[in-house]
């Protein structure tokens, strides 16, 4: 470091005699200027695609615009309207809460059973990993959502499978408004593979040592799991908890193609409802207010899962 | 203790490990079945696939669906569509890559003002769901002349915009002892030639997680195609499908199946050759698969 900077001064010394080309070299070659330069794709992309974005959004949510005319401002009506005289708002608002709170904590459920499960070193072990986390690889295709809309479908593998059974079932599983969201959830469900790999991680993170000193003590398997396993895997839950609750919130292609919301708007998305308001109905300042409550309730659902933190998730003591 | 194991606990730890090995294995091959069934559909002929819908494997096989399905649609072959994904995904995947590597080096490696509000920013964007910006960017696209091209599947992500890529990386960098930087900075390296010349090379794990990652997404994008591509014949695969599924453009479910097969072979394998790429990107930054 300090012989750089000495270097620095012999340069500073014969700067005069520099031709202009050397001097604009020397200039991008400053760390101060170079960490702009390097940094400039990012600054280019952050101003460009997300601020310059975001303040449009705040400004048509405030307006009346149909994107072939110009945008009328309206103040608040946009919000009140959606509080007030929008049914499928409302609708659409607790059918994604319905299907983020069950969907995200039976996904974490199995993602953590199968995890300690594969904790075993087995021949097998390889296998059964891969086959637990290729659906999380292909879950989000839309080969999948036509997939899993053939698969319920009344002549489907489902009913055909409870016929093997003996159940003779022509059951319209998405077409029946109590078991269409279900067929949602279990496609989320089904993808707990990346959730499973982050448990298994921090399994492996947990020292042995821990284990065999509480063996030592007497401890069974079940109070090692409860009193040392659990304990050190609550930051893990707590991580994919959000994680996965957010994306919960945010999901539009499995319904989009598997539902499109129906029957009744039992599987009516807030996304996909936003979507249809903006781009199908053209009310785009309309759906840019909606977009900005989604980001509320994200925000105050994050808020209010940290605020719990500290009376589930384990944290070392700094000494 | 194992020295001390009688025959019968030996037999019944045995007996444990069968029952572990049955229920694990029935339960993966549940899991396992829906691919199945749809990639063993595909070879059924087209007025079977429901009748026979119980029965997984094909009693005639037959490659008729896959013919079909390539033939495509309106005189589109559904090569085409396979065409313009991996355009739209290597393209979007390279920007990606390259913008996040290079963004990464200078967050975690130069010193400069404005250092810790960029790293800010840059964690907003892994916070902030893209969803939320779906109608102001699209409004906006509009402005720059983007609607019914394929600018706004490519371009944005040229611009390091998937804070998750750039932390990965900067992680990774992370590993990769500073004194390599000023041994070269002493060789006279400029800090374009330690990014180039030192730290690129050793980015390799890295980057080919991100890679693999950034593809899969790209090739499955199916809302931001939905958006903006317009004409047929500049589908991707996944509005492709979404196309051909729609109820009554097609009752061929044969050829739908054929084709929604064909679709997920990138990302098989991927999965097949880049898997411990995969479990580590999963695994140390908690990326969603």
């Amino acid at each position: 470091m300090r012989l750089h900077s000495l270097m620095g001064l012999v340069e500073d010394m014969d700067e005069e005699k520099l031709t202009w080309k050397q001097k604009l070299v020397r200039f991008f070659n400053r760390e101060s200027v170079a960490g702009v330069v390097c940094s400039l794709p990012f600054i280019i992309g952050f101003l460009a695609f997300m601020v310059v974005p975001m303040v449009l959004s705040l400004f048509y949510s405030f307006t009346d615009y149909s994107i072939v005319a110009s945008p009328q401002w309206v103040g608040l009506k946009n919000y009140i309207t959606m509080f007030t005289d929008d049914p499928l708002f409302w609708q659409s608002l607790w059918v994604t809460l319905l299907f983020a709170v069950i969907s995200v904590p039976l996904k974490l459920g199995f993602a953590l059973a199968v995890a300690l499960l594969l904790q075993r070193q087995t021949r097998l072990t390889g296998f059964y990993r891969i086959a637990y986390y290729l659906p999380s690889i292909l879950g989000g295709s839309v080969a999948v959502a036509i997939l899993w809309r053939r698969m319920f479908a009344q002549d489907g593998v489902i009913n055909s499978v409870l016929g093997l059974f003996g159940i003779n079932s022509h059951f319209s599983w998405l077409g029946d408004p109590r078991t269409a969201i279900w067929t949602l959830i279990t496609l989320s469900v089904w993808q707990f593979g990346s959730s499973m790999l982050i448990f298994l991680a921090a399994l492996k993170q947990i020292p042995t040592e821990l284990y065999e000193a509480a063996s030592m003590d007497g401890a069974g398997s079940w109070r090692r799991f409860k009193d040392i396993t659990m304990p050190l895997l609550t930051p893990t839950i707590f991580f994919n908890l959000i994680m996965q609750m957010i994306s919960g919130f945010l999901a539009f292609t499995q319904c989009y193609i598997i539902t499109q919301g129906k029957p009744l708007n039992t599987t009516l998305f807030y996304m996909v409802h936003m979507y249809n308001t903006s781009f199908t109905y053209y009310q785009a300042g309309y759906g840019a207010a909606m977009a900005w409550v989604m980001l509320l309730i994200v925000g105050v659902f994050t808020l209010l899962l940290f605020a719990t933190k500290r009376f589930w998730v384990y944290e070392e003591k700094m000494k | 203790m194992s020295m001390a194991v009688s025959h019968s606990t030996a037999r019944h730890g045995h007996q444990r490990h069968i029952v572990y090995h049955v229920l694990v294995c029935a339960f993966a091959l549940l899991m396992l079945y829906p691919i199945a069934w749809m990639f063993f559909s595909s070879f059924k002929p087209t007025n079977t696939v429901f009748s026979t819908a119980g029965q997984l494997i094909p009693s005639t096989w037959t490659l008729d669906n896959y013919v079909h399905g390539f033939a495509g649609f309106s005189g589109v072959s559904f090569w085409r569509y396979l065409g313009n994904s991996l355009f739209i995904a290597t393209t979007a995947t390279v920007g990606t890559v390259a913008s996040s590597a290079i963004v990464a080096y200078a967050l975690k490696r130069l010193h400069f003002h404005g250092r810790k509000v960029l790293f800010v920013a840059m964690m907003i964007t892994m916070m902030l769901p893209a969803q939320i910006l779906l109608v102001p960017q699209y409004l906006w696209y509009q402005k720059l002349g983007w609607t019914n091209s394929y600018m706004p599947l490519i371009v944005p992500y040229c611009f390091a915009i998937q804070g998750f890529f750039v932390y990965l990386i900067m992680n990774f960098i992370d590993g990769i002892p500073l004194s390599l930087d000023e041994a070269a900075k002493l060789d006279g390296c400029s800090y374009y030639g330690i990014f180039f010349r030192v730290i690129l090379p050793l980015l390799k794990p890295a980057l080919v997680t991100s890679f693999i990652f950034s593809f899969m997404w790209r090739w499955d994008d199916f809302l931001s195609a939905l958006m903006y591509v317009s004409d047929t014949e500049k589908y991707p695969v996944a509005l492709a499908l979404k196309l051909f599924s729609d109820p009554g453009s097609t009752s061929d479910y044969g050829a739908m199946f054929a084709m929604c097969c064909v679709s997920l072979i990138p990302s098989i394998l991927i999965f097949l050759f880049f898997q411990r790429y995969l479990v580590n990107g999963v695994s140390t930054s908690g990326l969603k698969g």
